[in-house]
């Protein structure tokens, strides 16, 4: 009995792991995973540097160009793989740097708290030294004399195994003062977190940096030019950071070539899949994969389901139905279906499963979530809560679907504060979309007596 | 300045502003919560949505939050759009969602934003049918009372609280749809401006508890234009009467003074209006120690003017607590010559020498507001928050304005309030203050705890620096040396440079040391400023009008010299020794006394004469700026209590002066009475006109002291009885005592009595009161300004103070204090909570010679025990001692304090 | 008169004092960052390690420690979820809730839990052992449905490997 405690904890325990073989990923094709071991241990320094490591920063620090770096990253249209798909490159370019501007700080957004996403954390787990080497590079770019891995308190491995690479590339010279003897200091600590989804928004993510409430920021200014501790600060996701070396060494016109003609945004992506499927999991593959051949890779649906609707890049994007499953998945190709591609990590929804029930689930985490700044989120989504949890109880009321509407639109992009709510609204309004009817049966009671007005207007 | 379109129609307006204070100043209507005139924009509650077109051609536009849109040349926007409209609705729906439905219970009621918004928006049912959240609430003090279930989680108080106001107990709980405003732990709110707290809630959150306790809705108040009497800074306040006793102190906007805010002991200091134990009639006493007996007005007043006939010499006390009205009929009555100002000896060459400086060192006096524009600050010998309240914010908010200037540079615009805290944490522009204990600036200032001495050495050390023409300080040690070069760098480094300094210290040379370095900056011909700190409401007034002090009063009575007395408004006993004052007073056959408390000087007089407070007569008082207001009449105390002969000192002794000299008192007027007093003193030539007299109408109507709602006028005095008499007639001003009168806003004025305006209950009325919200009212800032700048030279002064020597004695050092340290505010109950326990500040060194611990406590003769607290950088040989803990105790003055022996601590 | 009140100059009245090695903690913390208010968070954890929760005296301690404001300390100490303003098991469950882990068993897992432990979200196992609390999401998707043991990761879990599960933390 005793034995078979350790025995039970170590089989059940979680272990983050890419589903291709090191057979099938090379330096050329795969850029984010091709260095990663078969038996899922983390490619310290010294494997790191045998296989290529930080022979990108060698190269930009020795050409001595940050501008090049910024131009060959817009070049090569990197889009950020947190979720927004803003160029990296782009934002770069934007960051106030020179005159008497002070130097600030490269931050990357280890936060990974989407729902349906896992992806950052295998690179921090199995690959930290590309995380490393992807932020040196940013920070040579963007004048950052500091930078800070901000992860999310739970990823206690990703924790362990940064600080220790941090160690080990600070001991070999990769960070400090005068990188590799080109003049250029530089040092990151590793920050985590407390909870709360809302810390991987960039601007409440640098609110939490400094130790405040994570209440997102109003931009402008952005970032780049009033960041943390009100420094250009840079902010971009672990995946959108591991990409740089790669696009450093080999240039902008290999990095497109990654595609192919599936998208004209290059690279590769970690896409994923979970939910009722047989081998969930995730994989490099270049970017503008088609949704079913992601799904069919994971095995297709578990125990021979019918697929009834996915989100293509975690609870904060748009239901996607089995019709769309052919389309690249690309940022703007997904955009155009009223969806986002998101974090690329798909999350399947089997037939039977009800979309009231999956809605209220989703709105729950956004409600309980909301950092309580601003009306629409903090206010609207426990009410849209509300009304699904009657609605899936057969409680809902005539209306109740339309003032579902209502909050979804008013929960739109522009009206709240940030981008949660609209985070929020987006599956809540695909939902509402595809499934109307499904909420319609939630409706068993006209609407109340008791909340009409007992004294009509004007005959008080 | 920009031209902005708004539904169709061009307006020019400050480009400056974001798109809601611009429209707002033009009078349109646009919802909001968490945008505040004072602390900007933030972008929170999304309630001021707009329509937004790029140009002409979009037809489409987006909706925008007009508080975080600039108000930029051609921008297009719609108000009334039906998107913008209904989205406006929603949120106001949602921020209704858990708020209770008790408007009728609620304090905020009637004067509540909230309220006010969901109106304008329309919102007028409830969709939502689920459970509301609900909430405990907090015990925050004597002052403030705490419902959380009001809340509509807008974060203006945190933002005035802590960004605003500097405090650091309230914060920001929880997340989601349960965030909690509160204390960190139930207890008393730390911050000197927490009151702030009732007009910043645009609900019932944070209400007024000393209103609770005789609560009173704001449309059954009778407000007039008042003047804070509780310091030299000169607030606007808005008190609110119901049945003869003051309710609450609101807010009175003025664009340089106060703008929006007061300090807490303004605002709750009140309390000493509505005592029980208040004279309300004359009172004779033929012995000292019997208890006296009341006398009718005529009986008094002959009796009064009977036996001060047959004295042969009157000494006159004024007060600079009292109106200059008052001081000059006193003056009048007992003759120049033997007028004294009721002020001690050194304070009033202090208050003399300030007037000098602020006309001769060639720097200007700017209002409390444009402190606010000053880039480097220098503190000399003052504790500004302690000793001027409102001030300190004034300050604050200098130091933080820093970050206005580097948002400029990057595109930040001044009202994007969260963006400039982000810009520019931590950065201030320079705030020096040399003080010898903690002050509240001290988070955004760096502090020199110096003695007192040494500070006007280092002011002397800075001049020097600055001007080498200024006199050297001889034997300054480096460390000093050091600092005065810091400061003068930070000073000659600013564009508008500003020096503070005062009275509190009671210091001829550190008040010289501020001259010499205003004097230096004014040389330097940069836009410096200098600003003087007086003690009490009318300091600066008594000084302008001139007397003797009240140690030459104190010495014609002891020596013989005069066998009467009239003491005006003023405690003695506040002032000069026990000893002293018993000595004089039992030497003059008669004492009168005029006064609106039962002081201990009254408790000496032969005949009390019920003087009228703040609240219940008008008068003009000269505030640190050299800026005369007139503060009105609230109510007529009269009326409600038929049996009170309250009237203005000015009044009596006007009517005493008449008596003297045979004649029928004839009724007076205060225009009468100021116009005598502007006429006998030149300096004070001005105050006619600090506001309009009593003949002032608005399209032929007089002003409404009462709101157009006032209800149960003509039951009020049912209890007394059944028929109603006519309301009283003011003869002295232009208001009524009546809601009959001018009350609207759309004809400019300078005294506005309360604002309302149609769907603007709650305190944002003001905005309709402005020329642009927050600037100033639209009929102009009340007030003159009777100090200027002479053309002239001063030569610098040479009364350097030699350095410090090690001696035996222990010295008082009496701080200024908030809550204790003004005579009046701290006989009112709400201050008394606020009052620290009695503590002696004292060095390492001092304590052990005295053989004490921190925490141990010590007495100075009888008084109360003082717990001692021992400070590693307090000043040797100096013994700190909070203002009004030890009446009558002089600045300087040696202490011999003794080891409590046993018995209670 | 009254309690006094404790202002600036006036002597301090609460008496939790932080663990010597605590504080030192903080302090070190504070080289990371220009600004001292960023080490709060890890200031509530660091105390957190050491009483499994963060008591209510621990605010000014911390304030004090890194000379910030009481009402910040406990508006970032009641904003993240992972700081704990009330006492917690010695060990806590932390369950996945979100999309991923709902539709793939959560239901029944929580559910198993919650029969296991005799306590619902927020509650405190009578012999002080376990607190459960639910999560949002874990990363660990593939592995769904997942929660979280103290610093232990694990998924998928299903009902039947909870009690073993639960036995691992005594």
């Amino acid at each position: 009995m005793s034995q078979s405690i350790p025995s039970q904890r170590q089989s059940t325990q979680y272990r983050s792991r890419l589903l291709q073989p090191e057979t099938e990923r090379s330096a050329d094709t795969h850029p984010l995973t091709w260095r990663l071991r078969d038996d899922g241990e983390a490619v310290w320094l010294d494997e790191y540097l045998r296989k290529d490591g930080y022979q990108s920063v060698r190269k930009a620090l020795n050409e001595g160009d940050p501008q090049a770096v910024i131009a060959n990253m817009k070049e090569a249209n990197v889009r950020g793989r947190g979720g927004a798909g803003f160029s990296a490159g782009l934002k770069w370019s934007l960051t106030l740097q020179g005159g008497d501007m002070p130097r600030g700080y490269l931050i990357c957004n280890a936060d990974e708290m989407e729902p349906g996403t896992f992806k950052d954390r295998l690179l921090m787990e199995q690959q930290p030294h590309l995380l490393i080497e992807g932020m040196i590079l940013g920070a040579y770019a963007n004048n950052s004399f500091y930078g800070y891995i901000f992860l999310r308190g739970e990823y206690v491995e990703s924790a362990r195994v940064l600080n220790r690479a941090i160690d080990e590339a600070r001991e070999a010279g990769w960070l400090g003062p005068d990188i590799n003897g080109s003049g250029f200091d530089f040092d990151i600590a590793v920050h985590t977190g407390a909870g709360r989804y809302i810390c991987g928004e960039e601007t409440a993510l640098i609110n939490s940096l400094e130790g405040k409430r994570a209440n997102p920021r109003a931009k402008p200014p952005f970032p780049g030019q009033s960041g943390a501790w009100g420094k250009p600060s840079v902010v971009n996701n672990v995946e959108t950071l591991c990409n740089v070396p790669a696009v450093i060494l080999n240039g902008a016109d290999w990095y497109q070539g990654l595609s192919g003609d599936r998208t004209k945004d290059g690279g590769t992506k970690l896409y994923g899949v979970s939910g009722p499927v047989e081998k969930p999991g995730l994989w490099e593959l270049p970017m503008g994969t088609t949704g079913a051949e992601i799904l069919e890779r994971a095995g297709g649906m578990r125990d021979n389901r019918q697929l009834k609707a996915w989100l293509p890049g975690g609870a904060s994007t748009g239901f996607l139905l089995p019709e769309h499953l052919d389309l690249p998945l690309d940022f703007d190709t997904v955009g155009k279906e009223g969806s986002r591609l998101g974090t690329g990590l798909l999350t399947v929804v089997p037939q039977e499963m009800s979309m009231v029930a999956l809605m209220r689930n989703l709105e729950e985490f956004f409600a309980r979530e909301s950092c309580g700044w601003c009306t629409p989120c903090r206010d609207g989504l426990p009410w849209t809560v509300k009304l699904l949890q009657a609605l899936e109880h057969g409680q809902g009321e005539e209306g109740d679907i339309e003032l579902l509407d209502k909050l979804a639109a008013d929960c739109g992009p522009g009206l709240t504060f940030c981008a949660h709510a609209p985070g929020a609204a987006m599956p809540l309004e695909t939902a509402l979309r595809h499934f109307r009817h499904e909420f319609e049966q939630g409706v068993g009671k006209p609407r109340g007596e008791a909340h009409e007005d007992p004294i009509p207007v004007g005959q008080v | 300045m920009a031209i902005i379109h708004v539904d169709g129609q061009d307006y020019e307006v400050n480009g400056a502003q974001n798109l809601l204070q611009a429209c707002l100043s033009l009078g349109l209507d646009i919802p909001y919560f968490c945008w505040h005139p004072a602390m900007g924009s933030v972008g929170a509650c999304r309630q001021c949505a707009v329509r937004q077109y790029k140009d002409e051609d979009d037809d489409k536009g987006s909706l925008v939050m007009s508080c975080m849109a600039p108000a930029a040349d051609q921008t297009r926007i719609s108000i009334e759009d039906e998107e913008a409209k209904a989205f406006r609705a929603s949120v106001v729906e949602w921020l209704m969602i858990n708020h209770p439905h008790d408007c009728p219970v609620c304090e905020e009621g009637g004067h509540c934003h909230l309220q006010d918004m969901t109106v304008m928006t329309g919102h007028d049912r409830r969709r939502y049918r689920f459970r509301k959240r609900t909430r405990r609430n907090q015990e925050l003090g004597p002052f403030i009372a705490h419902e959380m279930n009001r809340c509509i989680t807008c974060y203006r108080c945190v933002r005035f609280y802590n960004d605003y106001a500097g405090g650091t107990d309230l914060g920001a709980f929880g997340a989601k749809d349960n965030v909690y405003f509160g204390r960190y732990a139930e207890g008393t709110l730390e911050s000197p401006f927490a009151g702030n707290l009732t007009e910043v809630c645009p609900t019932g959150v944070f209400t007024d508890k000393s209103h609770s306790e005789q609560y009173t809705r704001k449309w059954d108040l009778q407000f007039a234009p008042s003047v804070c009497h509780q310091c030299s800074m000169g607030c606007n306040i808005s008190p609110g009467e119901r049945y003869g006793s003051i309710r609450r102190i609101e807010n009175r906007y003025h664009g340089e003074v106060n703008g929006y805010f007061l300090c807490d002991r303004g605002r709750f200091g009140y309390g000493y209006v509505n005592r029980s134990d208040r004279p309300l009639l004359p009172e004779w006493r033929q012995q000292p120690d019997e208890e006296p007996t009341t006398l009718e007005v005529d009986t008094a007043l002959a009796r009064i003017t009977d036996t001060l006939r047959h004295s042969q010499r009157v000494i006159g006390i004024g007060s600079p607590r009292a109106s200059l009205e008052s001081n000059h009929q006193l003056r009048e009555l007992v003759g120049a010559d033997n007028f004294s100002t009721g002020i001690e000896a050194r304070e009033q060459a202090c208050l003399a020498l300030m007037d000098d400086l602020q006309r001769t060192t060639g720097l200007h006096t700017p209002t409390p507001r444009q402190i606010e524009n000053h880039d480097a600050i220098l503190v000399l010998g003052e504790d500004p928050v302690q000793s001027a309240g409102r001030l300190g914010l004034n300050m604050r908010q200098a130091a933080l304005s820093r970050r206005e200037a580097m948002g400029e540079k990057i595109g930040i615009p001044a009202w994007n309030a969260e963006a400039l805290k982000t810009l520019g944490q931590d950065v201030y522009h320079p705030l020096h203050i040399a003080w010898p204990t903690a002050t509240e600036l001290d988070d955004v200032a760096t502090r020199y705890p110096l003695a007192p001495e040494e500070i006007a050495r280092l002011g002397f050390a800075v001049a020097h620096i600055i001007d080498p023409a200024a006199p050297v300080v001889d034997n300054l040690d480096p460390a000093t040396r050091d600092t005065a070069q810091r400061i003068a760098d930070d000073l000659m480094a600013a564009e508008r440079p500003l020096v503070v300094s005062g009275g509190s210290l009671v210091s001829d040379s550190v008040l010289q040391a501020a001259g010499n370095i205003a004097q230096a900056l004014a040389r330097r011909a940069r836009q410096g400023g200098l600003v003087l700190i007086r003690r009490e409401a009318n300091s600066t007034g008594l000084s302008l009008m001139g007397g003797q002090t009240l140690d030459w009063a104190m010495d014609e009575l002891t020596e013989g010299r005069a066998d009467a007395v009239v003491v005006l408004e003023n405690d003695l006993y506040q002032r000069l020794p026990a000893q002293r004052v018993d000595q004089a007073l039992a030497r003059a056959d008669i004492r009168v006394v005029l006064d609106h408390q039962r002081t201990a000087t009254l408790a000496r007089a032969s005949f009390t004469l019920p003087a009228a407070s703040f609240a219940e007569g008008d008068g003009t008082l000269v505030n640190l700026e050299g800026r005369a207001q007139r503060f009105f009449q609230v109510y007529e105390p009269g009326y409600l209590r038929p049996e009170a002969r309250i009237h203005e000192s000015w009044r009596w002794l006007h009517a005493l002066a008449a008596g003297l000299r045979r004649e029928d008192a004839t009724d007076v007027n205060l225009d009468e009475i100021t116009a005598a007093c502007a006429e006998a003193h030149p300096a004070l030539t001005g105050m006619v006109e600090a506001a309009p007299g009593a003949g002032y109408r608005i399209e032929g109507l007089r002003l409404a002291r009462e709101p157009h709602r006032y209800s149960g006028r003509t039951a009020m005095r049912a209890n007394l009885s059944v028929s109603e008499p006519r309301p009283p007639q003011d003869e002295d001003t232009p208001f009524a005592f009546s809601m009959e009168g001018y009350s609207g806003f759309d004809h400019p004025r300078q005294q506005v009595a309360f604002a309302w305006a149609p769907g603007w209950n709650s305190p944002q009325a003001w905005n309709k009161f402005t020329d642009e919200v927050g600037g100033h009212l639209s009929g102009g800032d009340p007030g003159i300004r009777l100090i200027h700048r002479q053309p002239g030279h001063r030569d610098y002064s040479l009364r350097i103070p030699a350095a410090a020597t090690a001696e035996n004695t222990l010295r008082a050092l009496v701080l200024p204090s908030l809550f204790g340290g003004d005579e009046t505010s701290a006989r009112a109950e709400p201050i008394q909570q606020r009052m620290a326990t009695p503590v002696v500040i004292l060095c390492h060194i001092d304590a052990e010679a005295l053989d004490v611990h921190h925490g141990d406590t010590l007495v100075l003769g009888d008084s109360p025990a003082m717990t001692v607290h021992e400070q590693d950088d307090w000043p040797t040989g100096w013994a700190g001692l909070p203002a009004g803990l030890l009446p009558g105790l002089a600045q300087g003055e040696a202490l011999t304090l003794s080891k409590t022996t046993g018995g209670e601590p | 008169m009254a309690e006094p009140v404790s202002t600036s100059t006036l002597i301090g009245s609460d008496g939790f004092e932080l663990h010597p090695a605590d504080e030192t903690a903080i302090l070190e913390q504070l080289k990371h960052y220009e600004q001292p208010q960023a080490a709060c968070i890890d200031a509530l954890k660091i105390v957190q390690r050491r009483h499994g929760w963060v008591p209510d005296d621990a605010i000014p301690a911390i304030a004090r420690v890194l000379g910030i404001g009481p009402g910040a300390v406990e508006g970032v100490a009641t904003f993240y979820s992972l700081i704990f303003r009330q006492p917690v098991g010695r060990h806590v469950v932390l369950v996945c809730d979100s999309s991923s882990c709902f539709l793939t068993g959560f239901d029944e897992l929580k559910q198993a839990l919650v029969n296991e432990l005799g306590v619902d979200y927020g509650g405190t196992t009578s012999d002080n052992r376990f607190t459960l609390l639910p999560v949002c999401c874990l990363g660990a998707c593939d592995g769904a449905p997942a929660l979280m043991i103290d610093n232990d990761t694990y998924g998928p879990v299903t009902p039947d490997d909870l009690p073993r599960l639960l036995e691992g933390y005594p």
